[in-house]
């Protein structure tokens, strides 16, 4: 059986595929949601030098990972927007900015709540925390050049822009506590060396991220069908939507 | 002023703003890639004498003295190859031990004493529970011994 | 069980506030978001002069 995957790149059918993943994907964020929560309170150990704040973790670790992978995901369709003016790829890209931009500032609050007691300050303008900081700026900025401008197209393309320049300040979040004399600690976990975490952390951080990739999936496609009904509400598509044609 | 306008000049004032902003997040980003200096380096005169920088490093074991009136600190800041003597009057962060890193903020006075106004722990990326981290270190020891023998 | 009451669990080591402050504000995020996305998809539908929801969802 041979799919055609070029049927997905048109809005419509993207809409119907959307809406019926929609129901898996929260299914599973809300069961690793659970496990991992579970994991994080109640079978993840006390940390030697840490104590109990260490949790906070959980939560920390894969909103930073999401923050900038995100980021990532944004500024590739975006790009591909761009240069093959591909309505659907601009419009996914506008549906990550706020679940992006909700992730980099979960990374930034819960590094606070966390370097307070254990740094002992909030706050830090080292490399890392205002590399992270700059990412949630560009989301912002995203967001905001968009909404001012009318024509979705043009919107589309001012985004796209942003987005890519953006891109550089990936690396330099991730590279930062290697490259420069940061406050902030180096990776536990990467994909060069083994990590530096005993197992039962590491698998409720892992399950956590996988919670917050579903979660991102979620919005992500419940957004981008806001969209293309918002930006395709004048087709003929949508009026027989509307008219229950096509049910 | 026309709908029009209006769009323009919200445009002109976000963008204005996100500008004013970056900026200033990119001058404290600049500023502060070299968020602190080694022992070393301040031995070498590389770190700016009589105006406020950070200094980071272990806190050398056995150097913790406490003052007579409990808030004043005497320590020592190391990186096994130089070592500065600092001086801090405050509330240590709670992962302030001897043996762990640390970064303080202060000032070098003639008297080659770093007196530090803020000092902050820097711990590093491991996490395992207590067992683990005991078991790991009568390891070590037990290594040490057996090197000496 | 790790914890050895509902206190000893709230209290974290110590470290409650931080933790809670953590999660609490982790769990406002995502239900502030969800809620937003909730209004948009009710304007938007409002705006389409839509009669029945469950026609938008395209399920056959």
């Amino acid at each position: 059986m041979t799919i055609n995957w070029f049927k997905y790149a048109s809005p419509a059918s993207f809409y119907f595929l959307a809406g019926r993943m929609i129901p898996y994907f929260s299914i599973a964020a809300i069961i690793f949601l659970i496990v991992g929560l579970y994991i994080a309170f109640f079978s993840a150990p006390t940390d030697f030098q840490q104590g109990e704040a260490y949790r906070i973790i959980f939560v920390h670790v894969p909103a930073a990972w999401m923050s900038m992978f995100l980021y990532l995901v944004m500024a590739f369709w975006a790009g591909i927007g761009l240069a093959f003016t591909t309505r659907l790829s601009s419009m996914v890209a506008s549906a990550i900015a706020p679940t992006g931009a909700m992730f980099a500032f979960l990374a930034l609050w819960t590094g606070a709540w966390w370097g307070k007691p254990m740094w002992g300050t909030w706050w830090v303008w080292d490399a890392r925390l205002t590399s992270e900081l700059i990412l949630f700026f560009l989301y912002i900025g995203f967001m905001s050049l968009q909404a001012a401008i009318d024509d979705p197209r043009r919107a589309d393309k001012a985004g796209a822009v942003i987005a890519l320049v953006g891109v550089v300040n990936v690396p330099i979040i991730y590279f930062s506590v290697q490259w420069w004399n940061t406050l902030h600690q180096g990776a536990s976990v990467s994909l060069v060396q083994s990590p530096k975490m005993a197992t039962a952390m590491l698998s409720g951080m892992l399950i956590m991220a996988l919670a917050a990739w579903m979660y991102s999936i979620v919005t992500i496609l419940i957004r981008t069908r806001l969209i293309i009904l918002e930006r395709e509400r004048h087709t003929a598509w949508v009026s027989e939507l509307k008219e229950g044609v096509l049910e | 002023m026309k709908p029009r306008h209006k769009k323009i000049t919200v445009i002109a004032l976000s963008v204005s703003a996100l500008a004013i902003a970056v900026v200033l997040v990119l001058n404290a980003f600049q500023s502060n890639l070299v968020f602190f200096f080694s022992p070393s380096q301040v031995a070498a005169k590389e770190a700016p004498i009589g105006k406020n920088f950070r200094i980071g490093g272990l806190v050398e074991e056995g150097s913790l003295r406490r003052e007579g009136d409990g808030t004043t600190m005497k320590f020592a800041i190391t990186d096994t190859a130089e070592v500065i003597r600092v001086v801090y009057t405050g509330i240590l962060p709670d992962l302030f031990k001897e043996g762990k890193g640390v970064v303080a903020q202060g000032k070098i006075a003639d008297d080659g004493i770093f007196y530090a106004d803020e000092v902050l722990a820097k711990h590093d990326e491991n996490y395992m529970p207590p067992e683990a981290a005991s078991a790991l270190e009568q390891a070590a020891k037990a290594q040490k011994t057996s090197l000496t023998q | 069980m790790k914890w050895e009451s509902m206190s000893d669990f709230f209290a974290m080591g110590g470290y409650g506030l931080y933790v809670w402050g953590s999660y609490l504000v982790a769990m406002l995020c995502i239900i502030g978001e969800i809620v937003l996305i909730r209004i948009r998809k009710r304007t938007l539908y409002k705006h389409l002069g839509l009669r029945r929801k469950s026609i938008l969802r395209g399920e056959k």
